[in-house]
């Protein structure tokens, strides 16, 4: 092996059990053993957990004692402790970027059946940590400014909140929100479980400070376009659509909507069960209280042609049917996603009739009519205008389904309860049914809601739902009515039970634009569209891109406690970060030397950041340190290999190819 | 070594964003696959260059592994395409060397997907193993000096 540049290195190898994380599969003895006998390597030594304070301070005594100038710590990923160590080694006075991480529990222990190949890879994965240490090189974190500004994406509870909290620590906000008020799913519920608060009467308040606030500038019926640069310093370009509507001039007085002639457009807010007009401020409590012109049913922008009534109506004459979608640029140091949720399509479960069985209806469509604010007033009625005599409720319409989505979506039991309540307190000779799998009750107050629910008359029926049809003309009594199929596995029989209304607890599902949010931030998201948090129990919402946070449902179902919990906690990370003036960044970028660089060009047009310039005094290429983000493609692309990358230098991962592949000794079978 | 016994010996390259946090997460959800591929981490699978697969088939490995973010999903926009782009050419080259292309593989691993991970580890230790060991390092190390790497290098991009 070759020397290290600062002449014969001193490696330590420290090697953590985990617990029986790692000791429980893997001959920790062995390995120590193993390490010790490796060239350059003077301490090898073996802790239950690496982490803690004692074993941190282990590493350091022996980093001051034996005057190690190289750390390798074979535990758990890095992406779990390598901050930890890189802390520990840079206070004993090393620099952090002489250290290595050797990944032996989720890449070894965790996967690998047999302990005797596990320690056998375990050597293997810690002599490549050996071999590159020697070639590390000190480097230092780059410092770069902080912006001090947020940019929150998603106007519902989870981004208002996160919002607010930003604002009121003095920081400024702007609240990005697709549709042309804040609120989102929050804004459309009645009440809210378990203790049953009016929905309205605890977001308004929030809604109308966002609104209000002067810290927040709101950004509604807008879209984040594009995305660039990095933590503390990114680049924003927002898309905020044209609302026919002069902002400044209109009052939301309303006339606009009431004199509009285009009448039949199905009303979102209301989940389409009644209409609204092409002008049109989607609630009474639109924050903000502005109306918006629907391109695409307004005959004036459909066909050019129309009385103008709204025109006529207007007396600020805030309408501007010449307005056009407007960009801006924004430029911030944290960034919270907060993009909520999409309702399960009951359509998709063709064997429930929804959308072909008139009063099978979703659980947001079941909130509008239950909300005094809905489309009956807050009268539980069927579509005919009957009081249903008896209703159903199915759980988990989509989620704990194999076909549509495994996962639980935790709130619909929760809802469904409320629903039941709610139609027993409208309609106290109603019969409820609740055909469920299992009841998870799992928050503050659920379980004894639940129990209330179980003492205020409602039926449950263990067991999924398997099909909704209309009844047969034979059952005099029951013509027009609903017939639910479902086996009650408590009593092993399957009932047929006649209703007059069905409600699909549906599943919370990700935005279907999801993905396409994911990419554009750059973070990842699971198969079924929810964000990845950077560690599901210590990071629960940060993203793997620094300075970029996420709250609320587009990380996973959950109630709003939790969600404004989490949209606190996102807050808190951007706060940790735009508080401060500076942040560091890794230093793993590239860099060319113009000397040896012939000019040829062939990096300027592949980096994919545009970090690199073409310098025609030099006749070089020139990395710009704040662009460049480290992929370290200009270093793979290079015919004469001059970039290079710190941190995953040539030799670095040579060193590394080496060390997993140099002959360990040979696994002992009895 | 009869078929049976051999154990090949695989380099995996993985980007830091994706492919090692899928394999992390099949760690974390404690699936089984055979250890017989040693990870290494780069920030961008586009930093993975032809001297790094040729070093490892050099210094001994069956097969390399070069797993990224799915098209469309790389931190670094289209760092990934660049390794798409390569891989063909990589291909080529171990024909040209009498290496059978098969023991170069490229897989997009998101970092949801454990399980994709442990069923192409598991995969390509079994297509390398019917491939059989390569014992390719006698060969090179008989012309190019032991661990200079910048020889190598030189010799593998000429």
């Amino acid at each position: 092996m070759a020397e290290s540049k600062n002449g014969e290195p001193r490696i330590g190898v420290f090697i953590c059990d985990c617990g029986t994380n790692i000791a429980g599969k893997v001959d920790v003895p062995a390995v120590v053993e193993f390490a010790g006998s490796l060239p350059h390597v003077a301490v090898a030594q073996e802790y239950k957990y690496m982490c803690s304070d004692p074993g941190q301070e282990l590493i350091q005594k022996a980093i001051k004692e034996e005057k190690l100038d190289r750390i390798v710590v074979a535990a758990c990923s890095p992406t779990m402790h390598e901050p930890t160590f890189r802390k520990a080694v840079q206070a004993a006075g090393l620099n952090q970027f002489l250290f290595q991480m050797a990944n032996i529990r989720e890449h070894d222990s965790w996967v690998t059946e047999d302990p005797v190949e596990a320690t056998e890879k375990a050597k293997r994965i810690i002599d490549a940590a050996v071999y590159r240490v020697v070639y590390q090189q000190p480097l230092e974190a780059i410092e770069v400014p902080v912006n001090s500004d947020v940019l929150v994406v998603g106007g519902g509870i989870a981004g208002i909140e996160a919002s607010l909290k930003l604002a009121d620590a003095g920081h400024k906000v702007h609240l990005v929100e697709r549709d042309p008020s804040i609120g989102g799913h929050m804004a459309q519920f009645d009440k809210t479980f378990p203790t049953l608060d009016c929905s309205a009467c605890i977001l308004t308040p929030k809604m109308s400070a966002a609104g209000k606030h002067p810290n927040i500038e709101l950004h509604t019926y807008s879209e984040v376009v594009e995305v660039d640069g990095y933590v503390g310093n990114f680049k924003v370009k927002v898309n905020k659509k044209a609302r026919y509507v002069d902002m400044d001039k209109c009052t939301g007085c309303g006339l606009c909507t009431e004199q509009c002639v285009v009448a039949k457009v199905p009303n979102e807010f209301n989940e389409g069960l009644d209409k609204r007009r092409a002008a049109y401020i989607p609630f009474p409590q639109a924050v903000p209280l502005r109306a918006t012109i629907d391109p695409e049913k307004c005959l004036q922008l459909t066909r050019g042609k129309c009385k103008q009534t709204c025109v006529e109506a207007c007396g600020p004459g805030a309408i501007d049917f010449e307005q056009k979608d407007e960009q801006t640029d924004l430029e911030v140091g944290a960034i919270i996603i907060a993009t909520g949720f999409d309702l399960f399509e009951g359509e998709r479960i063709e064997r429930y009739g929804y959308g072909r069985l008139t009063d099978v209806i979703s659980s947001l469509e079941f909130e509008r009519i239950s909300n005094a604010s809905g489309p009956t007033g807050g009268e539980i009625l069927c579509k005919s205008g009957e009081k249903p005599r008896s209703v159903a409720i199915l759980h988990c319409v989509g989620s704990r389904d194999e076909n549509y989505n495994e996962y639980c979506s935790r709130v619909c039991c929760m809802y469904s309860l409320k629903f039941a309540h709610l139609i027993k307190e409208h309609l106290p000779e109603t019969e409820v049914y609740q055909c469920y799998i299992d009841m998870r009750c799992f928050g503050k107050g659920y379980e004894e809601f639940y129990k209330r629910l179980m003492n205020e008359g409602v039926v449950f029926v263990r067991g999924r739902a398997a099909e909704v049809t209309a009844a047969s003309a034979k059952q005099a009594d029951e013509e027009g009515r609903l017939v639910v199929t479902v086996e009650d596995t408590l009593l092993g029989v399957v009932r047929h039970i006649p209703v007059d209304m069905v409600v699909l607890s549906a599943a919370l599902e990700a935005q279907p634009d999801a993905k396409q949010v994911a990419q554009l931030f750059g973070f990842g998201c699971s198969s079924a569209g929810f964000y990845i948090e950077r560690h599901p129990k210590l990071e629960p919402v940060s993203t793997v891109t620094d300075g970029i946070f996420i709250a609320g449902c587009c990380q996973g179902p959950k109630d709003i406690p939790d969600t404004v919990a989490q949209a606190g906690a996102a807050a808190a990370g951007a706060l940790a970060l735009v508080d401060n003036r500076t942040v560091k960044i890794e230093p793993t970028i590239s860099y060319i030397d113009p000397e040896k660089c012939s000019g040829c060009h062939i990096c300027v047009g592949l980096c994919p950041h545009n970090a690199i310039v073409y310098n025609a005094e030099l006749d070089a290429a020139e990395v710009i340190q704040a662009a460049c983000k480290g992929c370290g493609v200009c270093v793979a692309a290079c015919g004469s290999s001059v970039p290079v990358q710190y941190g995953f230098t040539d030799d670095q991962i040579f060193a590394e190819i080496e060390g997993a592949l140099a002959e360990v000794s040979a696994p002992e079978r009895s | 070594m009869s078929a049976n016994e051999f154990e090949p010996r695989i380099i995996g390259f993985l980007c830091r964003w994706c492919s090692y946090n899928g394999a992390d997460l099949a760690g974390t959800s404690r699936m089984k696959y055979p250890p017989n591929l040693i990870p290494i981490k780069t920030n961008c699978s586009g930093r993975v260059e032809a001297t790094h697969v040729m070093k490892a088939f050099a210094d001994g490995a069956d097969g390399v592994l070069i797993s990224g973010c799915h098209p469309g999903d790389c931190h670094y926009i289209n760092g990934n395409w660049r390794t798409a782009g390569r891989y063909p050419m990589l291909k080529k080259l171990l024909e040209q060397l009498n290496i059978e292309p098969g023991r170069l593989r490229l897989e997009w691993v998101s970092a949801a997907e454990g399980d994709k991970w442990a069923r192409v580890v598991t995969e390509f230790v079994e297509e390398i193993r019917e491939l059989g060991p390569l014992d390719w390092k006698d060969e090179v190390h008989a012309e190019y000096t032991d661990h200079d790497a910048g020889e190598l290098k030189e010799a593998v991009t000429a």
